[in-house]
């Protein structure tokens, strides 16, 4: 963090569209040159924010900044301070990747002595070398995230927003791109990036849990690791794990539980009592499971905990 | 308004058009298809009409009455009527749409009296085709009787003036030929413009909106000035491409003749294009599906330039409220300069009235045009 004024504030940030809300008085602030992760479920207003804060959308009540302008009353100084990739792929498939950047250069009105050089960066930042002149529908996923990428700083914006930019990337594409995010929040650009992979909340600063359009919880990943689920975390094994979830849905030691994977999560008041007593019912179930054993909780269960509903997955 | 953005959005559009194989069907078949459709479908001359001709009398006059339809060009003479065969049995067969019955008396009663009858029926289920058909062969029939009155008198002494008959020599103005090719031609290249225009620029905000990229689009600075003038701008050099196509088939190809000069067809038909495309580019932008506004494109121009225009259907003789609503259809005025142009060799001073008519809706298009799109997604 810094002393300098925050790249992005909002604050009471509201968007209805009619009767439903999908951003419910939001207050956000985000340091110049801080990377945060935007995560929570499908639908619960992330996009909309990120629409609200780019100035494609009018906030029906509170007020936002990006870069010191108002999104509400200068959406034009806000667009052309920020870079903006949307959740839907949004490069012209019939432009090749030249052509693509050309035109967003002439766009954002980069000086015409450095288009050649910073369209040659974001070819080569992009991994596109070589392919400069291919029709950009013909590539893969992970090529058009980068070039989407590359054209949304070609005019070196202080405030970026990315919104699910790795959906549909394979992992290896999808460090790639961090990677990128990275170097850029080091130069110090602001990075707000939406996403549902947990993986990747790791690589921010600092996550901001949204659910049902409200800022649930707000901090690093390492103080929302230690959040006070309210109890001790018990990890089990067991097949069939939809029966078994049920079941131990019913026991009254049981806060809460849920599936991980493979396994289940399961949230007592104390473990030391509560994991001979599970397993022992489980037996009398005839369900097979191994013993419970007590962990730290992930982000992923901390987020369980704060949304209580699972999570989707990509 | 950036210079820079507005040529960097008319370059990449313009490569759009060239790589989609549908605008370019648009912009380059469809005016050669249309011109061929309407220039040789489209025609209220009649040529080579079957008749009949019930010769009862087998004289001298029905011998030459025969010989003058066929020299007429109008009709052509269907000879296998016999007598005992009804005309409705013939009509009804198709074999004619007319029969003229030359009585068994007729030279007789023609010599006695001075005058003499000859009877035609006409199938009237085609009525326009039945009208210029019946009028033909009355003038046919009269031209033949009166040259034999003629003959009859000198041969029985009796002077012409006395049978009273009066001289009359039409000439017709601008379309000596009576050609209906010449007055339709020019109508047609209206409605092609009309039609590919807007089916052009229809697309072309909707295209943005149905493939994702005007999120992107509007994210950017790009003023909503620089999309429309941007996105105009390729498709008014096509239009313009189209018109020139449209203009040299009808000259060299259909014959139509061209009197007027080039500079007043060119500033009219680049108002008649800024209007069509302007009229695309809203409907694009109020309708975000591209078949939607497509379809409506289609609807909007089709139905009121075929119509309303006055390229087939002569706006005087309509009933006086559709009159005044024809006064609407942009594309009257267009076809009022086309034929004038073509035709009478009109220039700009004779022509203010259509040619201002078409400023006026090119500025308010425009205007609408530039105010109609939001760069917001709610």
């Amino acid at each position: 963090m810094t002393g300098a004024a925050p790249a992005v504030i909002a604050e009471g940030l509201t968007k209805r569209f009619g009767s439903f809300t999908a951003v419910d008085r939001l207050d956000l602030r985000i340091a110049t040159g801080e990377v945060v992760g935007f995560i929570g479920p499908n639908g619960a207003g992330k996009s909309t924010t990120i629409r609200l804060l780019c100035g494609l959308l009018r906030p029906s009540a509170g007020r936002a900044s990006v870069a010191g302008f108002d999104v509400a009353r200068q959406p034009e100084a806000v667009r052309a301070h920020i870079g903006y990739m949307s959740q839907k792929f949004s490069l012209y498939g019939d432009l090749t990747c030249r052509e693509n950047l050309l035109f967003f250069a002439g766009i954002y009105l980069v000086p015409p002595q450095e288009t050649e050089e910073r369209i040659r960066f974001a070819i080569t930042m992009a991994g596109l070398d070589g392919r400069e002149d291919a029709l950009v529908r013909t590539l893969a996923g992970g090529w058009k995230q980068r070039l989407a990428l590359g054209c949304a700083i070609l005019h070196r914006p202080p405030v970026l927003f990315l919104d699910e930019p790795t959906s549909g990337v394979e992992p290896q594409a999808r460090r790639r791109f961090w990677d990128l995010i990275h170097h850029l929040a080091a130069d110090g650009v602001t990075i707000l990036v939406s996403t549902h992979y947990m993986d990747e909340a790791e690589y921010c600063n600092r996550i901001a849990l949204i659910d049902a359009g409200r800022l649930v919880a707000i901090g690093s990943p390492s103080e929302l690791r230690r959040h006070d689920l309210g109890g001790d975390l018990l990890e089990l094994a067991c097949a069939p794990l939809g029966a078994a979830l049920a079941a131990v849905r019913q026991l009254p030691d049981v806060l809460e539980a849920s599936i991980f994977g493979d396994k289940l999560h399961v949230l007592v008041h104390d473990s030391a009592s509560a994991a001979p007593r599970l397993q022992a019912s489980l037996q009398q179930l005839h369900l097979t499971a191994s013993p419970p054993r007590r962990i730290t909780p992930s982000l992923e269960d901390v987020f369980v905990k704060l949304v209580s509903r699972p999570m989707t997955q990509g | 308004m950036s210079i820079r953005r507005l040529l960097a959005m008319a370059y990449k559009e313009s490569l759009q058009i060239w790589r989609d194989p549908r605008s370019l069907a648009i912009a380059l078949l469809l005016p050669l298809i249309q011109m061929v459709l309407l220039g040789y479908g489209v025609s209220l001359d009649i040529k080579r009409v079957p008749l009949c001709i019930d010769d009862q009398e087998h004289s001298q006059f029905s011998r030459a009455l025969v010989e003058r339809f066929v020299a007429s060009g109008w009709f052509s003479v269907v000879h296998d009527l016999d007598t005992d065969r009804s005309i409705r049995d013939a009509m009804d067969h198709g074999t004619c749409i007319g029969v003229v019955t030359i009585p068994v008396d007729f030279s007789r009663v023609l010599a006695t009296t001075g005058s003499a009858g000859v009877q035609t029926v006409f199938d009237a289920t085609d009525v326009n085709t039945t009208n210029i058909a019946l009028g033909y062969a009355q003038g046919v029939i009269a031209q033949t009787t009166a040259d034999f009155a003629a003959q009859w008198a000198g041969r029985h002494g009796v002077r012409r003036a006395t049978i009273g008959t009066v001289d009359y020599e039409p000439r017709v103005w601008f379309n000596e030929g009576l050609e209906s090719r010449n007055f339709i031609i020019p109508g047609v290249i209206a409605v092609i413009l009309a039609l590919i225009g807007a089916q052009l620029t229809s697309l072309t905000i909707s295209r943005e909106w149905e493939r994702g990229t005007m999120e992107q689009l509007i994210s950017t600075p790009v003023t909503a000035l620089e999309v429309m003038l941007g996105k105009l701008i390729p498709y008014f050099f096509v239009g313009l491409f189209d018109a020139a196509f449209c203009l040299v088939a009808a000259i060299s190809w259909f014959d139509v003749p061209f009197r007027g000069d080039m500079a007043t067809l060119l500033a009219a038909t680049a108002l008649f294009t800024l209007v069509v495309l302007g009229i695309g580019y809203v409907i694009s932008v109020w309708i975000r599906s591209q078949l939607g506004a497509s379809q409506v494109a289609l609807l909007l121009t089709m139905v009121p330039v075929t119509m309303l225009s006055g390229y087939t259907f002569a706006i005087e003789q309509m009933p006086a409220p559709i009159q005044a609503l024809s006064l609407l259809v942009y594309a009257r005025y267009y076809v009022t300069i086309l034929r004038a142009v073509f035709l009478k060799g009109s220039g700009i001073s004779d022509l203010m009235l259509p040619i201002l008519a078409l400023v006026l809706y090119a500025a308010a298009i425009v205007l609408i045009a530039a105010h109609a799109f939001r760069k917001r997604l709610d």
